[in-house]
């Protein structure tokens, strides 16, 4: 499979602040869901800004789908890349629904009537098109993320980065916008990393890679990074839930041969464990 | 605030609001002016007809219009009575010290009155017939010709919708906030002046660092978007010169002309 993203060795500090990156080296799947997590100010919000060319690198370098992020490929970059970012609110650029998932086209110049087809068919796929006149006072939280969603469909990217997208909305508006990107990924075929420190919509991902004061920790698939509950807990991050039902269990003495399950594996293993009883 | 309709929109399908922005902003710009040329009962009179067609073709009813005015009552009545007291000349009815009331001040009065009513239902005409944006977008138009001499229009109409798009956003964050000081036992809206002032610092810092906040994300997620200038991009939305706004112009140009026939030189 092609390494999609590739940073090369980059180190990074802000102005005044002590060196966040030093020598960092990673890559990205294609047709991967990654997800990077750790604890606020590991760095996986200024790594998503680095990828996009939102903040300028200071050595080493990060290469999105064979072109090098710098000051004259800038443009084609983001025309790949679509981030969600955290706030609802203060992404949302357009007065209405409709202009604002327009935003990105009227950047790339796009001649009216396209536009006017490309904003209906992104709205309906995100099912946002009856609400295409509301403002955005007039929206709940995940109802506004997926209208910053439906305004990067309508750039058909190849690359979507969601950056803590889930952070602020309840559970169930965060499941929603979840199986929302999931969809669009599968039919378009998009490589997406979620950076997050929801644990659970991490296992959710084709590989984690765990980031923890600017460095890398480990990079595996959720099953071998959930297993070890210890080392989560000593990088500030809390186990899965799953694990931690295993863990109930096993205070309980029903012991169990796993550490960390899905949901699915986890649901077949109890039920196996009830009918040998 | 619930009752102040300045700059709100309501939404409708009438004449008025099927209309362009930018010939409903020219429009009203160019009433008000004709509006200063007024000078008797028969241009005033001609003027607020003309006002109350318009009221009525907007299908907002007149009670709304009332309704808005009322906040700006105090300053319309204040107004009118310097202008009664203070103004000399004609048949003095009653004086005292610099204080007179004559014929030609109360005449004087009773338009003011008449003038600041017709510029109030005017402008609101304007605001609850057409949407924040739709009048960012007039105003960008209108402003075309100033590109000539390097005035960024563009910028200054982006500046505008996204400064409209925040009003509400803004709004209820002062609510959080205001709530959030009160729980902590700020006292707002009570005691001295000076009090009053000291209240409200808790309140405005607040506020204004989160206005900040939400220029860097916001900037920071245009950019991302393929923001580069305000210049060089298409549009999504583009409101016409119709057939309806010709026929508005030609009417108010008539008007025009009859107030510069009938006012008195």
């Amino acid at each position: 499979m092609k390494d999609i993203i590739q940073i090369k060795n980059i180190s990074f500090n802000y102005p005044d602040q002590p060196i966040l990156f030093n020598n960092l080296s990673m890559n990205v799947h294609e047709g991967e869901w990654t997800a990077i997590i750790g604890q606020n100010g590991s760095g996986k919000s200024t790594l998503a800004r680095l990828i996009d060319g939102l903040i300028v690198l200071k050595s080493g370098q990060i290469v999105v789908d064979d072109l090098v992020v710098n000051n004259d490929n800038i443009f084609d970059i983001r025309n790949k890349i679509g981030m969600v970012f955290q706030n609802p609110e203060d992404q949302f650029v357009g007065a209405t629904v409709e202009d604002d998932v327009a935003f990105g086209l009227e950047n790339r110049q796009v001649p009216r009537e396209q536009m006017h087809e490309i904003v209906e068919k992104s709205l309906k796929q995100v099912g946002m098109w009856e609400f295409r006149d509301r403002i955005p006072a007039n929206l709940s939280g995940g109802q506004k993320q997926r209208v910053a969603i439906a305004g990067i469909v309508a750039l058909s990217p190849k690359i979507i980065i969601l950056d803590e997208a889930t952070s602020m909305l309840d559970p169930r508006g965060r499941q929603d916008i979840l199986d929302l990107v999931y969809k669009i990924k599968q039919d378009n075929h998009l490589t997406v990393i979620s950076i997050t420190h929801d644990i659970d919509e991490a296992a959710g991902a084709d590989r984690v890679i765990v980031v923890n004061k600017g460095s890398i920790v480990e990079e595996d698939k959720p099953d071998n990074i959930f297993g070890d509950i210890s080392k989560l807990k000593s990088i500030g991050l809390s186990a899965p839930f799953t694990s931690q039902l295993i863990m109930a269990l096993k205070k309980r003495g029903i012991d169990s041969p796993y550490q960390y399950l899905n949901d699915k594996r986890l649901i077949a293993w109890i039920k196996k464990l009830v009918s040998t009883k | 605030m619930s009752n102040f309709l300045f700059g709100r929109y309501l939404p409708g399908n009438s004449w008025i609001h099927q209309m362009s922005p930018q010939s409903k902003l020219m429009l009203s710009f160019y009433f008000v002016i004709i509006i200063f040329f007024a000078n008797n009962i028969w241009t005033y009179g001609t003027l607020s007809v003309l006002i109350l067609f318009v009221v009525l073709m907007s299908g907002v009813s007149i009670g709304y219009f009332l309704k808005g005015i009322r906040p700006l009552i105090w300053l319309i009545i204040f107004t009118v009575l310097l202008q009664i007291l203070f103004s000399s000349g004609g048949h003095v009815y009653w004086h005292f010290g610099p204080f007179s009331v004559s014929d030609t001040s109360l005449i004087n009065g009773g338009y003011i009155f008449v003038r600041f009513l017709l510029i109030i239902m005017i402008s609101t005409v304007l605001t609850l017939t057409t949407t924040s944006l739709a009048i960012a977008d007039g105003v960008q138009t209108v402003l075309k010709p100033l590109k000539k001499v390097h005035f960024p229009v563009d910028t200054l109409a982006l500046m505008l919708s996204i400064a409209l798009r925040f009003v509400p956003t803004l709004m209820d964050e002062m609510e959080t906030i205001l709530n959030a000081q009160r729980s902590r036992g700020v006292d707002f809206g009570s005691g001295s002046l000076r009090h009053r002032i000291q209240a409200a610092v808790p309140l405005l810092v607040p506020l204004f660092t989160g206005a900040i906040n939400h220029a860097e994300n916001l900037s920071t997620a245009m950019e991302a978007r393929g923001f580069t200038d305000s210049e060089h991009r298409s549009k999504y939305r583009v409101y016409r010169w119709q057939k309806k706004d010709t026929i508005s112009w030609i009417i108010f140009l008539f008007v025009g002309i009859l107030i510069l026939f009938i006012r008195n030189n």
